[in-house]
C-alpha cells in the first residue's frame, strides 16, 4: 500500500459530474432513436420465430408485404453478403437460414413508413416449421455432449492424489442463473446511405469497428464504405458489444436496399427474447483440505450454457476458468470448462465476462468448506488468500501468473473492522437464537479481478487529439460511452495535460471515420487503454508546444509549463489560447493521435498460461440480511463496501460503478430469474416479469468506500480498472443469504442454494431443496 | 353528440389535436408528432419509468400534479389536462431564461445520480411530481415510494434517493398555479370529448347518467379507465380495442365516501386516493397499498378498473373479499350490488353484463373484533405481481374464531375465498393447533398454477406461511407481548 498523493491534481482526481449529467436530466442527451432522421426514413421491425429448433418448411411473407406501410421485406437470401454476424466464428446468421436455431430467432425483417406500422406486419408472417428436438440447459448440452467450442481443461499439481489425501473432503453442486442486462435505451441502429455506395451507420454499441466490419460484410463490401458512430448508449454491461451487430446488420441492409435511412429498434420484449445474456452455469466441485480450511486439492467443473451459436463463449468461459481462484490460491486443480451448444439465445458478454462464474464457484466450495468445519467463513477465506509478498510461494496463479499487487490480505482486515465484522456475526447469532422465523445472516466476500482482454491484440486504442487555434480542445478515442463515465475521465485526463479547464476540453462522438481499428469498450478497458492513448496524443502536441515556446524564449523545453490555463516558462506567463494561436501562426502542428498497447501481457491460449493480466483489481464487502422463513422473502439490511481503485482519476464516478455494480450483481443472484419455458421460450421477456432491483432494494446502510491504494503497474495516473469488479461484490448478498438459511436449519447445516436466491430458491433450501 | 378535437394544456398554451387514432400513446405524440426526444421509451409496458410525465388536474379547485407512464397512456385521456415533460423542467418557475436547472435536476447532477443518463428523465419528472406535493423534504420512505415505477440499470439508486434532500435544499421553485388553473378552467368550459380518429371512436362523458346511456347505446365498446392495462394490449399485443368509452371524466365516479355504513370508493377513483381511503378506513392496508404496481401506475389507474379486469393475480380483490365488499353494479337506470367474490365467474369472466359497468365498492365497517391483514409475496418489493397474494379477516372473541374470511390471489383462475378453511376455522379456538391444522384444509383447498413467478407448491406452501403470518401477529398468548420477536422482515425496518 502506497500512500495517496497528498496534492491532488486539477483535473485527475477531482470528482467531478459526467460530462454529460446536465443533458441527463434535461432530457436533452441525444440516444440513437433521438437523433433527428432524414426526411423518408423507414423503421424496421423483426419476424421472430415460435420454436426453439425446427427446420422452415413455409416462409410465406404474402401477407407481411401486403400491409399497410410495408416498403420492404427481407429474408436471409436478401442479404448480399455474408449471413453472419458472428464476432469469432461465422456461426450467427443474420436471419434464418432455414434451421431454426432458437426460439425468437428473427426469420425476417419489414421496413415500413413507421415503427408501429413495421411491427404490425411483422406478425402477419405465416410460417410452417418441422420441429427438431432442442437442447435447452448447460446440462443436456454435457450429457448430449453438444458443445459450442470444445471442452477446456487447466490442471495443475496432482489433484487426484492432493484429494486422497486431505484430511476433509467435500462434493457439492449448484445451479448459477444467467442474467438479462436490461441497458434501459434497448437495441437500436439506424442505417444512412450515402454518395458513392457509403453508409453512416449510428448505433448503439459498445464496439464500433466491429458494427463497421459486420456491417461491410453484410452488404458484401469493403470496410472504408462504413462509418459507425457512437455518442452515447443508454447502458451497455456487455450487452452491446456483439449483440448489436444483428441490429446494425439487419437496418443497413434494408437502408442500401431502398436507398432510404432506415430505423431498427427493438421493443424491449423482443430485445430480451432475440439477443444473449449473461452464461448460466452448471457447477460441480470436488474439495479436499485441511482442518484450517485450507484447500489442498480442488476438483471443478463449470458447465456453461452457450445458446446456438459461438459469439463470445470461448473468451467468457476462458475468464471463468482463470476467475475459478478468485483471491485463493490453488495449488492442486483441475478445472473442466463445458461449453454447451443449446437451442436458445446466444448468451453473450455480460460485466464480468465469464469472471463472475468461476468466482462464485469458488466462494461456493469456500462456503461449504466453512460450514463443514464448523468455522466462520471468514477464517477459512482468509487462510487461503494468496500470499502478499514476492518471496511467498503461494503467489502463483493456476495459470502460471505471479500475483504481485495483492493486497487482498489488508484491505480484508481493514473492512472487518471498519464493518465491526466479529460483533455483528455475535449479535447475528444472538439474534438468531431468539428469532424463530426471521433469520439474520452475514457474510464477507473478497474480489480479486484480472484488469485486461484476454485476447492480448485487443490490449490496444487510439485517440485523435486536436487544439484549434483559440485553444479549444477535441478529443476523439476508440472507447464508447455507455455511462460508466469514460468520457468524462478521458476529458480530466487531457485537461491535465494541457493545464486547462475541463470546460475548454470536448470529447466528440465515437467514430470509425477518426480513430480506425477500434477495441470493444468492454473488460473494464476503457479508461486504461483510451486514457493512455489520449495521454500520448496530448504530451505529443504539447511537446511541440513546449519546444516552440522553448525555442522563442532560448530556455530548454523542460522548463515551458502548463498550468491553470496558462503556459509559463522563466519569464514568461501566457494564457494556453493565446501561445496556441502564435504556435499556429508559426505552423506548429497542433493535432495529433495516440496509441498505446499494455505492456507486460501474453499468454497462450492453448495451454492457457502466461500473463493475461496487467494487474488486479482487488475489493471486498459485507453484508447483512434477513430471511423470512414462511415466505423466503429476504431484505439487505447493510452492506459495507471496501474497493480498489487504485489512484482514481474520478472518485465519485468510481463509486458510482462500485454501488452500480453492486446493485447490478445482487439483483444477478437475487430477484433476477430468467426463466424458460419447456418449449424453450423465455418467459420472462419483460420488466413485468423480469425483476431487476428497483428503489427498495437499495440497501437503508450502505457504506462505501475506497482502499488507500496506487496501482503498482504504471496505469493510467496510476489508476485501476472499475467497471466489472464490484458486480462481484454482490457475492457477499448471496452468502449472507446462505448463512441465513443455515442458522435457521441449525449447526452444521450446507443447504442447498440455487442462484440467484428468490423467495422461492430461500424457502427451497430452507426445506432441504424440494418443495 | 357533436366531434370535437383533444384539447389540453402543454408547453404554455392550450393544444388541440385531430386525426391520430384514439389509442396513439402520449410517449408517440411526444416523440413521434412533436419530436420531444426527452421522455424516453425503455420498456412500453409501463414498467420501466423511462417515459414518466406529470399530468395536471384540477381537483376540489387545487392544481393535482401526479406521475404517470407516457408509454401507455392513450393521447385523448390528455383532453381537459396539464401535460408536463423534461422539458419544461428548466423553464418552471421562470428560471428557463436564466439558463438554471430546476433543483432538481441540479441535485441529481450534485448527487452524480445519472451515469448512462437513459432513465434519468424520468426520474427527474417523479421526483419533479414528488417536490411539487411536498413543501419539504419528505421521509426516506416516501422518497422511495415516489421512485417505485422508476428502473435504474446503472447507479443502484443511492445517489437519486440522496439527491431530494440537496434539492431541498435550494431556493424553492414551482409551477405558476394560477396560470395552469386558468387554462384548465378554460379546458373545462369546453363539451365533454367526443373524438374521432382512425375510424374509432373515443367518447368521454362527463356524468354518470351519460356514461349509463353511453355504454347501453355501444355495449361493445371498451370501458377505458386508468390505461394501465388496455394501454398494453395496444403496444405489446397490438390489438385494436375498438371503440372507447372513457371513464375519467366523470366525477362522480371518483367519488370516496367513508361513513357510518361503511366506505364507498368509486369505479373511477385511482388506485392512489382509493388506496389512501383504504388505509384510513383498515390500517393494515399500509404496505399493500404502498407495493401495489407503482406510484405512476397506482396514479393512473384505478380500483374499479383492478376490480373489474378480473385478474387471477389483482392485489386489491383478495383484501376487499375478506372485508366483505360488494361491487356496485349499473346498466343503464338499473343498480345492483354483489358480494364481490360472486363477481368472478371464471379465468377473466365476471358477472358483468353487456351495457352494464362497474359503479364502485362498498366495503361494511369491520367490528371491533375484526384481525384483518393483506400480504402480497413476490420476487421484488416494488413494482411486481404477485406470486401469492393473502388477505384475511377474523373475527376472533373469547379466543374463539366467530367469523372468517380468506381469500387469495395467485392461487386460482380467479381472485378466490377459501371456503373451506374459513369453515374449519369458525368456531374453533385461535391457537397453533387450529392453524396447523387450518393450513392442512387450506392446503388442498387450492390447486394454483406453476408459471415463470412461482411453482405451484411454492405458492401453497406460502399461503400456508401466511396463515401462521396471521398466527403470529395475532396470538392471543403472546408472552412478551410487545411484538420484541420480529414475525416479519417489515418489523426490522423500525430497528434500522
Amino acid at each position: 500500500m502506497n500512500a495517496p498523493d497528498p496534492k491532488p491534481l486539477p483535473g485527475v482526481g477531482a470528482g467531478l459530474p459526467h460530462e454529460s449529467a446536465h443533458l441527463h436530466v434535461t432530457g436533452r442527451a441525444t440516444y440513437v432513436d433521438d437523433i433527428a432522421v432524414p426526411a423518408g426514413t423507414l423503421h424496421a421491425a423483426l419476424g421472430l420465430s415460435s420454436v426453439a429448433h425446427g427446420r422452415i418448411r413455409v416462409l410465406d411473407l404474402s401477407a407481411v408485404r401486403a400491409a399497410p406501410g410495408v416498403r420492404d421485406v427481407i429474408v436471409a437470401a436478401d442479404i448480399p453478403g455474408i449471413n453472419d454476424c458472428g464476432p469469432v466464428k461465422h456461426d450467427d446468421p443474420i436471419l434464418c437460414a432455414g434451421e431454426i436455431l432458437f426460439h425468437g430467432q428473427p426469420l425476417f425483417a419489414v421496413a415500413a413508413d413507421s415503427h408501429d406500422a413495421a411491427r404490425r406486419a411483422a406478425r402477419l408472417a405465416r410460417v410452417e416449421v418441422e420441429p427438431l428436438p432442442a437442447i435447452l440447459t448447460a446440462a443436456a448440452a454435457a450429457e448430449a455432449e453438444s458443445w459450442v467450442l470444445p471442452p477446456v481443461e487447466v490442471s495443475r499439481g496432482d489433484t487426484p492424489a492432493a484429494l486422497a489425501e486431505a484430511p476433509h473432503r467435500l462434493r457439492g453442486e449448484i445451479q448459477l442463473g444467467g442474467q438479462e442486462h436490461f441497458y434501459l435505451e434497448g437495441q437500436i441502429a439506424c442505417a444512412i446511405p450515402g454518395e458513392d455506395h457509403t453508409l453512416r451507420l449510428l448505433t448503439s454499441t459498445q464496439h464500433p469497428t466491429e458494427m463497421q466490419h459486420m456491417v461491410a460484410h453484410a452488404l458484401g463490401w469493403r470496410v472504408h464504405q462504413v462509418i459507425a458512430e457512437c455518442r452515447r448508449m443508454g447502458g451497455g454491461f456487455g450487452g452491446k458489444e456483439s449483440q448489436s451487430a444483428q441490429i446494425a446488420c439487419i437496418a443497413a441492409v434494408l437502408a442500401v436496399r431502398s436507398g432510404k435511412a432506415v430505423k431498427l429498434r427493438l421493443d424491449r420484449d423482443d430485445d430480451m427474447r432475440i439477443t444473449g445474456k449473461r452464461h448460466d452455469f452448471h457447477i460441480e466441485y470436488e474439495a479436499g483440505f485441511d482442518d484450517r480450511g485450507q484447500i489442498l486439492g480442488l476438483r471443478l467443473l463449470l458447465a456453461s450454457r452457450c445458446g446456438f451459436s459461438t459469439d463470445l463463449s470461448g473468451p467468457v468461459n476462458d475468464r471463468a476458468i482463470f476467475h475459478a481462484d478468485n483471491a485463493y490460491y490453488l495449488d492442486a486443480v483441475d478445472i473442466l470448462s463445458l461449453r454447451g451448444l443449446t437451442h436458445t439465445v446466444s448468451n453473450t458478454a455480460f460485466r464480468g465476462f465469464g469472471g463472475p462464474q468461476g468466482m462464485f464457484a469458488i466462494e461456493s466450495v469456500i462456503d461449504d468448506i466453512a460450514r463443514h468445519l464448523g468455522l466462520d467463513a471468514l477464517a477459512v477465506r482468509q487462510v487461503n488468500f494468496y500470499g502478499d509478498n514476492a518471496g511467498d510461494s503461494r503467489n502463483l496463479t493456476h495459470y502460471g501468473m505471479k500475483v504481485e499487487d495483492n493486497v487482498i490480505g489488508p484491505l480484508v482486515a481493514q473492512l472487518a473492522s471498519s464493518s465491526d465484522y466479529a460483533a455483528r456475526r455475535a449479535a447475528i447469532d444472538a439474534f438468531n437464537a431468539t428469532s424463530p422465523i426471521i433469520k439474520k445472516g452475514l457474510a464477507l466476500t473478497p474480489v480479486k479481478f484480472g484488469i485486461s482482454f484476454t485476447a492480448t491484440f485487443y490490449n490496444q486504442a487510439g485517440a485523435l487529439v486536436h487544439v484549434y487555434n483559440d485553444g479549444t480542445v477535441l478529443v476523439s478515442h476508440g472507447g464508447t460511452e455507455m455511462g460508466q463515465g469514460l468520457y468524462t475521465k478521458i476529458r480530466q485526463i487531457v485537461a491535465q495535460e494541457f493545464g486547462l479547464p475541463v470546460e475548454d476540453v470536448r470529447l466528440s462522438a465515437t467514430d470509425t471515420s477518426r480513430v480506425p481499428n477500434t477495441s470493444a469498450t468492454a473488460a473494464s478497458s476503457g479508461s486504461d487503454l483510451n486514457g493512455k492513448a489520449a495521454q500520448a496524443a496530448c504530451q505529443a502536441i504539447r511537446g511541440r508546444i513546449a519546444g516552440f515556446v522553448a525555442e522563442r524564449l532560448g530556455v530548454s523545453q523542460d522548463a515551458v509549463l502548463f498550468a491553470a490555463g496558462q503556459v509559463s516558462a522563466p519569464g514568461f506567463d501566457a494564457p494556453f489560447a493565446a501561445v496556441v494561436a502564435d504556435a499556429y501562426r508559426a505552423r506548429v502542428q497542433l493535432w495529433d493521435a495516440g496509441f498505446y498497447k499494455t505492456p507486460k501481457i501474453h499468454y497462450d491460449p492453448v495451454t492457457m498460461q502466461g500473463r493475461p493480466f496487467y494487474y488486479f483489481s482487488y475489493g471486498a464487502s459485507v453484508s447483512e440480511v434477513a430471511i423470512d422463513t414462511l415466505t423466503g422473502e429476504s431484505k439487505v439490511l447493510r452492506v459495507d463496501i471496501l474497493h480498489d481503485v487504485g489512484r482514481s482519476i474520478n472518485p465519485a464516478l468510481d463509486i458510482g460503478q462500485i454501488e452500480g455494480g453492486f446493485i447490478q450483481g445482487m439483483g444477478w443472484l437475487t430477484t433476477e430469474e430468467l426463466v424458460y419455458a419447456s418449449d424453450g421460450r423465455l418467459a420472462t421477456h419483460a420488466p413485468s416479469t423480469y425483476k431487476i432491483p428497483a428503489v427498495s432494494d437499495l440497501p437503508r446502510d450502505f457504506r462505501v468506500a475506497l482502499f488507500d491504494n496506487e496501482n503498482v503497474e504504471d496505469s493510467i495516473h496510476r489508476s485501476k480498472a472499475v467497471g466489472e469488479p464490484p458486480l462481484m461484490l454482490a457475492f457477499s448478498v448471496f452468502f449472507a443469504l446462505r448463512d441465513a438459511v443455515a442458522a435457521a436449519l441449525g449447526p452444521g447445516a450446507r443447504p442447498r442454494l440455487d442462484a440467484p436466491a428468490t423467495p422461492e430458491a430461500i424457502l427451497k433450501a430452507l426445506n432441504g431443496g424440494a418443495l | 353528440m357533436s366531434e370535437r378535437p383533444i384539447h389540453f394544456h402543454f408547453r404554455g398554451a392550450i393544444r388541440q389535436l385531430d386525426g391520430v387514432a384514439p389509442t396513439r400513446t402520449v410517449l408517440q405524440y411526444l416523440r413521434e408528432d412533436v419530436h420531444a426526444c426527452g421522455t424516453k421509451e425503455g420498456c412500453a409496458e409501463g414498467d420501466c419509468g423511462a417515459c414518466t410525465v406529470v399530468l395536471g388536474e384540477k381537483v376540489d379547485g387545487q392544481l393535482r400534479l401526479r406521475a404517470v407512464n407516457a408509454c401507455i397512456q392513450f393521447v385523448p385521456s390528455l383532453d381537459g389536462k396539464a401535460l408536463f415533460t423534461v422539458e419544461d423542467l428548466d423553464g418552471l418557475g421562470g428560471l428557463g431564461l436564466t439558463g438554471l436547472l430546476h433543483p432538481v435536476q441540479q441535485a441529481l447532477v450534485d448527487r452524480h445520480a445519472s451515469q448512462c443518463g437513459f432513465c434519468t428523465p424520468g426520474f427527474a419528472m417523479s421526483l419533479f411530481a414528488l417536490y411539487e406535493n411536498h413543501a419539504e423534504c419528505p421521509s426516506r420512505r416516501v422518497i422511495g415510494d415516489s421512485l417505485s415505477g422508476n428502473l435504474c440499470r446503472c447507479t443502484g439508486y443511492r445517489p437519486i434517493v440522496d439527491a431530494v434532500p440537496l434539492a431541498y435544499a435550494q431556493p424553492r421553485v414551482s409551477v405558476d398555479r394560477d396560470a395552469v388553473l386558468a387554462a384548465l378552467d378554460e379546458l373545462a368550459a369546453l363539451p365533454a370529448l367526443e373524438y374521432v380518429g382512425a375510424g374509432r371512436r373515443f367518447s368521454a362523458p362527463r356524468t354518470l347518467p351519460e356514461l349509463a346511456a353511453a355504454r347501453l347505446a355501444a355495449p361493445d365498446a371498451r370501458l377505458l379507465a386508468g390505461c394501465t392495462d388496455v394501454g398494453l394490449w395496444v403496444t405489446k399485443q397490438l390489438k385494436d380495442p375498438g371503440d372507447l368509452i372513457y371513464l375519467g371524466a366523470v366525477e362522480e365516479l371518483k367519488a370516496i365516501r367513508a361513513d357510518a355504513a361503511g366506505l364507498f370508493i368509486g369505479a373511477g377513483a385511482s388506485l392512489t386516493d382509493a388506496f389512501d381511503a383504504l388505509t384510513a378506513f383498515e390500517p393494515a392496508w399500509t404496505e399493500l397499498a404502498r407495493r401495489f404496481a407503482s406510484l405512476p401506475v397506482r396514479n393512473a389507474g384505478t380500483l374499479g378498473g383492478n376490480v373489474a379486469n378480473g385478474s387471477p393475480i389483482g392485489d386489491s380483490m383478495p383484501g376487499l373479499i375478506a372485508m366483505g365488499a360488494e361491487i356496485l353494479l349499473q346498466r343503464g337506470e338499473r343498480l345492483r350490488r354483489l358480494p364481490l367474490e360472486d363477481f368472478y365467474l371464471a379465468y377473466q369472466k365476471t358477472a358483468l353484463e353487456a351495457g352494464e359497468f362497474v359503479l364502485g365498492l362498498h366495503l361494511p365497517p369491520p367490528p371491533a373484533d375484526r384481525h384483518f391483514r393483506t400480504w402480497k409475496v413476490s420476487k421484488r418489493e416494488d413494482q411486481d405481481i404477485s406470486a401469492v397474494c393473502g388477505a384475511f379477516a377474523l373475527d376472533i372473541r373469547d379466543g374463539h374464531i366467530q367469523g372468517a374470511r380468506i381469500a387469495f390471489g395467485g392461487m386460482a383462475a380467479t381472485p378466490l375465498r377459501a371456503r373451506a378453511t374459513e369453515a374449519f376455522l369458525l368456531t374453533r379456538p385461535w391457537s397453533q393447533a387450529t392453524v396447523i391444522a387450518a393450513a392442512q384444509v387450506l392446503a388442498r383447498e387450492y390447486t394454483p398454477l406453476s408459471d415463470m413467478r412461482a411453482s405451484s407448491a411454492y405458492r401453497s406452501r406460502v399461503a400456508a406461511g401466511l396463515l401462521q403470518r396471521l398466527w403470529l401477529e395475532h396470538r392471543e398468548d403472546d408472552e412478551s407481548g410487545d411484538g420484541a420477536v420480529p414475525v416479519r422482515l417489515a418489523d426490522l425496518e423500525d430497528t434500522l
